[in-house]
């Protein structure tokens, strides 16, 4: 994708920030969901509220936090509460969106970030769940963000760190997690994905400019849905990376 | 149906191990024991971990590595030379240098990392070494709220997450069917810590402590420590609590030991006082990849140096004014 005016982390900070809706609250975590974030409430979401998960709600993200603990996080906020504070706010259902990231990721949207390996003597550690498990099992609808390739989208994670919807259709309910919840889109550097209503597996919905139906199947290590018609997002606009590169990272840390 | 054949069900065991299970009257006899006068409690770092942390005990930092973290403490900590810790591991930077300086023997474990950085290599060093013996799998809401239940005062807290994944499977926490609802809960066992390291924007000699900005966990942990050292940017007067008696988020009674670091955090930041220090932060990241690189690290910035006030002068009092925010003192936030 060299020959694009646009870096892959920027077309991912870019699809993830079209999904954040206005005036809605959505669980922020490190990296690209604060730019996206940022972006959004620059362009069509000044309304967005980010919650971060030690205490910060309704930041606005002129500067870019580097930590979710940060003070960029509460920066002129609506309230600096803290973790409790938040992680019981999304347990009573008032965050609609949950951003997360990890080292992998299954057809039913189960992600590790614990270990790659048996987690006992783990081949690769990983920094673990953090807020991500209650992210996903707290939030109403989680949105992933991974590079898309074969060692990313597995048959089978390592290590469930964080609730997809685990082993399919009813498992979350059945587990004990809160009714309506789960994956719900997964943004990668080579397509926008969601969940089959029915099945709970994963489905092809939109590409990524210049990339086919083949390539995307090529870099997933399990069977894909396909949604009929398959969409096309648009590439990055000038003022979506205007805002990028001049305001919300003007330093290049995500380029 | 009687009360006696109703029993709850247990559905699933987390096959974690209970690093400190919770003992709820100890831990309220304890607390009966501590003085509720007045006393002065501000002391030097030394004479603190000397009286109040012992071999073997179970510590937990507030509130994460790079933000507003008891640093200051914890290289006092690693000076001391304490061993086989046990450490709730909602952790950064703190766990990096424990990790580092091998003086941790079971973690309860959430998120040990560097946020935009990734994970550091002394961590994984350590564990995928084996070096650390138990290592117990929680979320941040999980490890937080162990500390509210302790708080409270009771010996678990029924939540909704956790369920359904390998991070319950391997953490210590057991998952009922609800009594009034029959929905699954997962339980949470309180942790009580032996000593709480917070690090806090103003304190009075007593203890009393007031924080700006987000509060992290410092509420719940303060509470679920039976011994409390503290470590304060700023030490005020009794009045000047008094005045904002609302701000005050950590009462005396809880705290063992004040201690005065201005720049206590450092090379974290403190919220509306001093930034990161990206600078030294990204020096010891490099430093750190190597098991040589992170015990140069240590003698250099730890053993090198005597106490918080002479890393500060090592610092350098320039290169520190350079992160400070120019906010005047008591301006609207």
């Amino acid at each position: 994708m060299n020959d694009r005016p646009y870096s892959a982390s920027e077309l991912l900070i870019c699809l993830a920030s079209r999904l954040m809706d206005d005036r809605t609250t959505a669980f922020i975590g490190t990296g690209i969901p604060m730019l996206a974030a940022s972006l959004a409430q620059n362009r069509h979401a000044p309304d967005l509220v980010p919650v971060f998960e030690f205490g910060g709600t309704g930041a606005i993200l002129e500067k870019l936090p580097l930590a979710v603990g940060d003070m960029r996080t509460y920066h002129r906020a609506i309230a600096a509460s803290g973790i409790c504070d938040i992680m019981e706010t999304a347990q009573r259902g008032f965050i609609e969106y949950g951003f997360l990231g990890g080292a992998q990721i299954d057809r039913y949207g189960n992600l590790n970030s614990t270990s790659i390996g048996d987690v006992r003597r783990p081949k690769v550690r990983l920094p673990g769940s953090g807020g991500a498990n209650d992210v996903g099992s707290l939030c109403w609808r989680t949105i992933a963000i991974l590079h898309h390739d074969r060692r990313r989208f597995v048959d089978t994670v390592d290590f469930v760190t964080t609730p997809g919807f685990l082993t399919g259709p009813g498992a979350r309910e059945a587990a004990g997690l809160p009714r309506d919840t789960g994956p719900y889109r997964v943004v990668t550097n080579l397509a926008i994905l969601g969940f089959d209503e029915v099945t709970r597996r994963m489905k092809l919905l939109s590409l990524n400019p210049g990339v086919t139906v083949q390539q995307v199947i090529d870099n997933t290590g399990f069977e894909l849905l396909l949604a009929d018609p398959i969409g096309h997002n648009d590439p990055p606009t000038a003022e979506e990376l205007a805002l990028l590169r001049e305001r919300i990272d003007p330093d290049g840390l995500y380029r | 149906m009687t009360a006696q054949d109703d029993g709850i069900p247990i559905l699933q065991v987390g096959e974690g191990a209970l690093i400190q299970p919770p003992d709820l009257e100890a831990f309220r006899a304890f607390n009966r024991a501590k003085t509720k006068a007045l006393v002065d409690k501000l002391t030097d770092e030394r004479d603190a971990i000397d009286r109040f942390v012992a071999d073997g005990d179970y510590v937990g930092f507030e509130l994460y590595g790079t933000v507003r973290c008891p640093m200051g403490l914890t290289r006092a900590l690693i000076r001391a030379g304490r061993r086989r810790l046990r450490i709730a591991g909602q952790g950064v930077h703190e766990a990096d240098l424990l990790l580092a300086a091998g003086m941790v023997t079971d973690i309860d474990f959430t998120y040990i990392g560097q946020e935009v950085y990734g994970v550091s290599d002394c961590v994984r060093r350590a564990l995928e070494s084996g070096a650390v013996g138990e290592v117990v799998e929680w979320s941040n809401a999980a490890l937080s709220w162990r500390f509210k239940a302790a708080a409270m005062g009771v010996p678990f807290l029924p939540t909704r997450t956790l369920l359904g994944t390998d991070t319950l499977r391997r953490s210590a926490a057991k998952v009922i069917a609800c009594p009034f609802t029959g929905i699954p809960l997962a339980l949470l066992p309180a942790l009580v810590l032996d000593v709480g390291f917070i690090h806090v924007h103003r304190a009075d000699r007593f203890g009393n402590c007031q924080i700006d900005g987000i509060s992290g966990f410092a509420v719940e942990m303060a509470r679920a420590s039976r011994r409390l050292l503290i470590s304060a940017e700023e030490i005020v007067e009794t009045d000047a609590i008094r005045r904002q008696p609302d701000r005050t988020l950590i009462p005396y009674y809880l705290v063992d030991a004040v201690v005065h670091h201005p720049f206590g955090s450092w090379p974290g930041e403190m919220g509306g006082r001093y930034e990161r220090d990206t600078e030294h932060y990204r020096m010891f990241l490099e430093w750190q990849r190597t098991a040589e690189g992170a015990e140069r690290y240590l003698a250099d910035w730890v053993h090198a140096v005597p106490d918080h006030a002479a890393l500060l002068e090592k610092v350098g009092p320039e290169h520190l004014a350079a992160l400070r925010l120019d906010r005047p003192e008591g301006a609207a936030r």
